[in-house]
């Protein structure tokens, strides 16, 4: 549940994304003089994800075509295989597609062998190049033109909601707490400890986690440091119907050029088809509208790439804000003296990352002096209720509806909702703030209707609830 | 540890609104035993139950009601005809089937259904299988209406169910985007609430309203009509701001400021199972090919209501489910041929014809009734009936075409076409 804000804490994180929420965990898994390190996290939205973390492309990345030697190429690298480990562990759904990254012109056949020895020095041994005949069996409702690409069977997807819920819902059972609604407006570091000012009330605490995201510049800035500027990247996605499921099994990605990671088709988790993201530098940190200029953009790329993909509805259309800085690299550091860590520029890589992001600041909060120590007996691992398509869902599951028949009341028609995962939702260790929360929570109202059949009932739901 | 039930019947029909209970009820009339109706509402009767306004039945039962009785009394009649309607059951995907009934094709037996509810698990298995699972409006996203993502913007389906079904409250002042009969339908919803229709938004010349009474409505509701223009951006960023409008003509762009936005009409069949079936899809929307006795491509399966035109009114959907009961009885008592048939396509100004097969001893559509949706509005339409390039038929309609509304023609206009020949093309002379 949501706390007040208490008066006191080892440590405060500020940012309740994937990242935050990583760290929360992690860190509420360790003692300090023999006690569990008392973790808050202060989040200036109404949820935990509802920012950068909530609209990506949600793959889990092996990293294969990061910088090599860069943090973020050690950390995606790591984070890959904790994140891996740990969704099996709790219940996140992730589908090991795999992707193909495909040449469509001479010149970027001609990059394929430099991305192949990148992926190497990278310490990922398994992509290797295909030529077209196999690239077009693995996509046959690819457009024409490929030329070849580089298999990378390692790339997967992942639910992006489900990994920050698991890390807030453990996290708060190792007896970290979540403040939310709330905006950190000052920092006060003193010889012993640092006030934080909040909207919500003062708070004590030792140690400060910058986890903030595309304010984490801003954050920094209240610190006394000066080291970088987010410029949020804005980049719009389409979700298809599932109807066009069948056309793509792999993530297809396109050849990296200077002016970033371009447009990919991915299955999602949900059984959909995601198209994107754009790539556009937007100076309003709020904004994550889409633009015609987007759909144009997109489904003129989607027209190339899939061109079947342009028969089925769209069946929802979102943005979201990599927090992108001046420098290629995470910027990552800890000050000892103000006993402060910050995690910024954390950009759409943050996800896969974010288990070694927390690892990570446990072992920088050691070097600053941080006596951590794992404690030795933790809660057991949360089970995540599953949202994605690969695994079993309630309304499927006749054992489960025969002890619960809530779990045969479908309420949600499209995306197969019932009646019972809304109430576990809104019963909830971190319970939904709003419609949006609860369809991150469940999939309800996610479907092609959008709610034609089942919006006036699902809100109603969640009001009583809340009630 | 419980296994999913399997659960015999003569015939499934999926989906409870006024074509399936119809459908349900004439099977039963003409001698079926064992018609389950799953229904995945907790209340069947469709659509109807929300919509207030009357002239509901006008020709299926000759009466005036308004949805919600229209809807209990189809609900009543199901009952008392002892079809096994299971509400709050939804059919979530098919399961293929080993044997092959009928000898056809393998893979084409009728295919068992698996349905939750919370009974549990079942598989159901019918001898026939008869889809009516209707029609909606396309959302937000699939119109690609850009910008913010605030609540506040609903379709005319989920306005209604929201203050009809639930009492909710809307918004204040409301932009309207359509302007078929549904739109004014979202008008006098929105009255209901509380709430101001203070514009609404066509591209059409002239609001789509034929019946001079509605022009009456129109004056009466005085809703100002934004002519020519489309919805082009939703700004606001909890809760809907203002509405960004785009002339088609002169692309001059106009904001409107309001809370909250109603998308109406752009129908879409809900057509999800038809289409995991692999049934052979219509010209013009995603719904299933059908021939005037309502069989799909595949044998055993039928389709009733506005999955197979979308959307006409209830008592027409209704009259297609009387109507199928025929043909469904026929393949229950083992009436197994496919006859040759030909394609039945939309021309100029339609954007789709129905039923779109034209099959030899198929009789007579449903009604006797050739459905199509019109783009244009055509005040005296001469229609054309094309087979193989060659005009076959020419008739003067004494009825105007409107976009937003199901134009209904004779079947018999296609009395002189072979079912043996090539594609027909039905369509307006220019």
């Amino acid at each position: 549940m949501t706390a007040v804000l208490p008066v006191r804490a080892d440590v405060v994180v500020v940012g309740g994304g994937v990242v935050g929420c990583a760290v929360a965990r992690e860190l509420a898994g360790h003692e300090i003089d023999g006690r569990p390190l008392d973790v808050v996290v202060v989040e200036a939205r109404g949820d935990v994800g509802d920012g950068t973390s909530k609209a990506n492309t949600a793959i889990l990345h092996t990293g294969f075509d990061a910088t090599p030697g860069t943090l973020e190429a050690r950390l995606v690298a790591r984070g890959y295989e904790l994140l891996g480990a740990y969704a099996a562990e709790v219940g996140i759904p992730v589908e090991r597609t795999g992707a193909i990254l495909v040449a469509w012109s001479a010149d970027e056949l001609a990059a394929l062998p430099s991305l192949l020895s990148k992926a190497q020095a990278n310490g990922y041994a398994d992509a290797r190049l295909v030529e077209a005949d196999e690239v077009y069996a693995a996509v046959p409702a690819l457009g024409a033109g490929a030329l070849g690409g580089l298999a990378v069977p390692g790339e997967s997807i992942i639910c992006p909601w489900t990994t920050t819920l698991a890390f807030a819902t453990e996290a708060l059972g190792r007896g970290a707490r979540l403040v939310r609604d709330t905006r950190v407006v000052d920092v006060r570091p003193g010889p012993v400890d640092t006030e934080v000012v909040t909207t919500a009330g003062r708070i004590r605490t030792t140690w400060v986690v910058n986890a903030a995201g595309l304010g984490g510049d801003e954050l920094d800035r209240m610190l006394g440091h000066d080291r970088f500027t987010v410029v949020p990247r804005r980049g719009e996605l389409l979700v298809f119907d599932k109807l066009a499921r069948p056309l793509v099994d792999v993530i297809v990605l396109p050849v990296p050029t200077a002016k970033g990671k371009g447009v990919l088709v991915s299955p999602t988790v949900f059984g959909n088809v995601m198209l994107g993201p754009t790539a556009e530098e937007v100076p309003d940190r709020g904004d994550t509208s889409t633009s015609d200029a987007g759909f144009a953009f997109l489904l003129g790329h989607g027209r190339r790439l899939l061109p079947a993909l342009l028969d089925v509805d769209v069946t929802a259309a979102y943005a979201g804000l990599r927090a992108a800085t001046e420098h290629a690299d995470y910027v990552v550091d800890v000050d000892a003296g103000q006993r402060y860590v910050l995690l910024g520029g954390i950009r759409s890589t943050g996800l896969t990352a974010s288990m070694a992001l927390a690892e990570h600041t446990v072992r920088l909060l050691r070097e600053a002096g941080a006596d951590l120590r794992p404690r030795p007996v933790l809660p057991p691992p949360a089970r995540m209720p599953n949202i994605g398509e690969a695994f079993v869902r309630p309304y499927q599951d006749a054992e489960r509806i025969a002890q619960d028949p809530a779990y045969g009341r479908i309420v949600c028609f499209c995306e197969r909702v019932t009646r019972g995962e809304i109430r576990d939702a809104l019963a909830g260790p971190v319970p939904p703030a709003d419609l949006d929360g609860l369809r991150r929570r469940t999939r309800a109202m996610m479907g092609r209707c959008q709610g034609f059949a089942c919006g006036a009932e699902i809100t109603s739901l969640l009001e009583a609830g809340h009630a | 540890m419980p296994e999913p039930r399997i659960d015999a019947c003569d015939v499934l029909v999926v989906g409870g609104g006024p074509a399936g209970l119809s459908a349900a009820v004439a099977l039963r009339s003409a001698g079926v035993e064992r018609v389950v109706v799953a229904e995945r509402e907790v209340v069947a009767g469709g659509v109807p139950r929300h919509c207030a306004h009357p002239g509901f039945g006008l020709r299926d039962r000759r009466r005036a009601w308004s949805g919600p009785t229209y809807a209990r009394r189809l609900v009543e009649d199901a009952l008392s005809a002892g079809v096994d309607l299971r509400t709050g059951t939804m059919v979530t995907d098919w399961a293929a089937r080993d044997e092959d009934a009928g000898g056809g094709a393998p893979g084409l037996a009728v295919p068992d259904a698996w349905v939750t509810s919370p009974l549990g698990r079942a598989r159901v298995v019918p001898r026939a299988v008869v889809l009516a699972t209707g029609a909606r409006e396309r959302p937000r996203a699939a119109r690609m209406i850009a910008g913010d993502r605030p609540d506040g913007v609903y379709t005319t389906g989920q306005l209604q169910a929201m203050v009809h079904l639930h009492g909710r409250a809307v918004g204040s002042r409301a932009v309207v985007v359509g302007s078929a009969p549904v739109a004014w339908s979202a008008v006098l919803t929105l009255r209901e609430a509380g709430c101001r229709a203070v514009a609404m938004v066509t591209d059409g010349p002239a609001a789509d309203i034929p019946a001079p009474a509605a022009v009456a409505a129109q004056a009466a509701l005085g809703v100002p009509v934004v002519r020519r223009s489309h919805v082009v951006r939703i700004v606001g960023r909890q809760r809907v701001r203002a509405v960004e409008v785009r002339h088609l003509d002169t692309g001059a762009v106009a904001t409107i400021d309001c809370d909250t936005v109603v998308l109406t009409a752009d129908w879409t069949p809900e057509s999800e199972l038809s289409a995991r079936l692999g049934l052979e899809v219509a010209d013009g929307f995603a719904g299933p090919r059908v021939d005037a006795a309502l069989r799909t491509s595949r044998p055993g399966v039928f389709a009733v209501g506005n999955l197979l035109h979308p959307v006409d009114t209830a008592d027409v959907a209704a009259l297609d489910g009387r109507h199928v009961a025929r043909a469904v009885a026929g393949w229950l008592s083992d009436e197994r041929d496919r006859p040759v048939a030909t394609r039945v396509r939309p021309g100029w100004p339609f954007a789709w014809v129905a039923p779109g097969l034209l099959a030899a001893g198929a009789g007579v559509s449903a009604n006797g009734r050739l459905l199509a949706w019109p783009t244009q509005r055509v005040r005296t339409p001469r229609v054309r009936v094309e087979q193989d390039g060659v005009v076959v038929a020419e008739r003067t309609l004494r009825w105007p075409t409107a976009p937003g509304r199901a134009y209904r023609m004779p079947w018999s206009l296609l009395d002189a076409c072979d079912p043996a020949g090539g594609d027909i093309v039905v369509g307006l002379r220019e």
